[in-house]
């Protein structure tokens, strides 16, 4: 029977059950050690939101929450803005001088090691004599994270139907406006998840961060970092779990504008 | 002319302003980390003596080129701790590439043979992990593998171990950080060759007398093969320079590249010598990254 060699068999469901338990377990604990109301870790004291309160008490946590936060938010604008122009000069600029050297220059950063953009960044600001802080961690953060949303939207472009603009230019529209009308409206939804993704991405990130920042200006990971290597806290639980809240909201919010995305594609795939 | 060509032209010039800001903060840069880490360390903030500097003339220039010193790549080659280092990055990331294809082919297989609805939720479930923060993604494993975390004391209640084992750092809690962190990106290129697949070459394999483990070994697997050199590259890469993982499950007793690298910048303040290895570390990631460029254009090709 050649129906044998397709099916779904039990190794395969095992795999899978066993590969998704390994990645989600230990989080789930986290979560629920963070409702913990013993001060030792990994006794159960009932349940409580001991650590949540503490948290909202500690100023120097708190501050960096908020400079994370702000930097997250105008990173991953700076980054939507700039990644989504790289990926219409991508997907619509057909050939043009130094071509490769973009793409090379958008790509490499995805699989590049954070010490080296960390080390590399830090050495031109200090050139600059540039005061670091907020500007700088924001300047990094940007230019790692508007890779990602130069792929996430170039991908979108590359699957919509061209046939859309070339049907509104000959019905007279100039590029620019054809590409405001109907190339920027379908491509949307890519814009948020790209948006999305370069916040998580500079909410996530500790060595870039480290290397680029100034005394006194410390992001959230770093300070996570730096009691992480102390040990474990009941405060660090309840701190995780609130960031993992947080990113959660923001996958659904990319997730349904992804879903709007394809849906859209495929209406308007037939025109 | 074509309305296609009209649009390319106001397309190119959107390229304008991400070119200049790559440019500017990530090219130049790497001029920056290349300079310095052929400068002298000295003791002054910033730490290290100036190579070039343009608006002194050509002599000035000259000169600079005269001082330009290789010391810090002799060092790296000379120390032992530098070279142990180098080594022990590569052996991490080539042990857990393996370990990570062992555990992700399996799961992507699985993915992969779900029905069609199914699999959209799977590879939701694969890709939720990579947006939540690595950081603390190797937390919740200390909060787990401590001394008196969960492990032990499960491993103690069923009498497994008549003692705490100590987990934290030790390789072995590196490894399982290391494969934890990087799992989706193994199951995601894998996924994407395997349910590209056609079923009907296994069909076919059937017909002819294939058992189903001899149809995956002749069929599946050689098929699989950009898939897997992706997901391999693709983790290889960035472990080699992988910091915050053996940072904080590692011992303390040999270090990975970037780990001194960082010790080198952040507590011996010699920026010349962290530069220096900056380059070796990079000048170490030129092949495999060539080579998954090169596996990614004959991917779109074969795409298109």
């Amino acid at each position: 029977m050649a129906h044998t060699v397709t099916r779904l068999t039990r190794f395969n469901m095992t795999s899978l059950a066993l590969g998704l338990a390994f990645l989600y377990l230990p989080i789930v604990i986290l979560v629920i050690y963070s409702f913990n109301a013993s001060r030792l870790v990994t006794v159960w004291g009932g349940w409580s939101l001991r650590w949540y309160h503490e948290f909202f008490n500690d100023r120097a946590m708190l501050d960096a929450a908020w400079m994370s936060l702000s930097v997250g938010a105008v990173s991953a604008t700076l980054a939507t803005l700039l990644g989504t122009l790289a990926a219409v000069a991508l997907a619509r600029g057909e050939r043009f001088r130094g071509r490769a050297l973009f793409s090379g220059m958008l790509y490499s950063p995805l699989v590049m090691p954070e010490v080296i953009s960390g080390l590399s960044l830090l050495l031109l600001f200090v050139a600059l004599n540039a005061e670091r802080g907020f500007w700088t961690v924001t300047i990094a953060h940007t230019t790692l994270t508007m890779c990602f949303v130069t792929v996430v939207v170039q991908s979108r472009l590359s699957a919509l139907d061209r046939s859309l603009e070339e049907a509104a230019m000959d019905l007279g529209c100039d590029p620019v406006r054809a590409f405001l009308m109907v190339t920027l409206p379908l491509i949307v939804p890519a814009i948020v998840a790209g948006w999305m993704l370069a916040f998580t991405l500079s909410l996530d990130d500790v060595v870039i961060a480290s290397f680029t920042t100034g005394p006194g200006s410390a992001t959230l990971p770093i300070r996570i970092y730096s009691e992480v290597r102390l040990g474990v806290k009941p405060e660090i639980n309840a701190i995780c779990t609130l960031v993992i809240a947080l990113i959660a909201v923001i996958i659904v919010v990319a997730s349904f504008a992804s879903k709007l995305s394809s849906a859209r594609g495929e209406s308007a795939a037939p025109l | 002319m074509s309305a296609r060509r009209i649009f390319a032209r106001p397309a190119r010039l959107a390229a304008i302003a991400p070119y200049l800001w790559m440019v500017l903060f990530f090219l130049v840069p790497f001029a920056f980390v290349l300079k310095i880490s052929l400068s002298q360390t000295v003791i002054a903030q910033p730490p290290y003596t100036p190579v070039f500097d343009v608006t002194e003339g050509r002599a000035a220039l000259a000169a600079a080129f005269a001082q330009l010193s290789f010391d810090n790549f002799r060092l790296l080659i000379s120390d032992n701790l530098y070279i142990l280092s180098y080594l022990r990055s590569l052996v991490v990331a080539v042990t857990s590439t393996l370990i990570l294809l062992l555990i992700g082919y399996p799961i992507a297989y699985g993915m992969a043979r779900l029905p069609q609805r199914w699999q959209a939720v799977a590879m939701m479930l694969v890709i939720v992990p990579f947006w939540t923060s690595f950081l603390i993604r190797i937390y919740a494993w200390i909060n787990i593998l401590q001394h008196d975390g969960l492990l032990n004391q499960i491993l103690l209640a069923l009498h497994i171990v008549s003692a705490p084992v100590v987990w934290l750092s030790t390789d072995s809690a590196m490894y399982l950080g290391i494969v934890y962190s990087y799992l989706p990106f193994m199951i995601l290129p894998l996924y994407a060759t395997l349910s590209k697949m056609d079923g009907s070459l296994l069909e076919a394999a059937g017909d002819l007398g294939a058992s189903p483990r001899q149809a995956f070994w002749l069929v599946t697997f050689p098929l699989s093969l950009p898939g897997v050199g992706a997901g391999a590259l693709l983790c290889f890469i960035p472990i080699v320079g992988e910091f915050v993982i053996p940072d904080l499950l590692a011992g303390s007793d040999t270090l990975m590249i970037g780990q001194t690298l960082w010790l080198e910048f952040f507590t011996n303040k010699d920026w010349p010598v962290a530069s220096a290895a900056a380059v070796a570390l990079l000048l170490l990631l030129v092949p495999p990254l060539v080579l998954y460029d090169r596996l990614q254009r004959r991917q779109l090709k074969a795409d298109s």
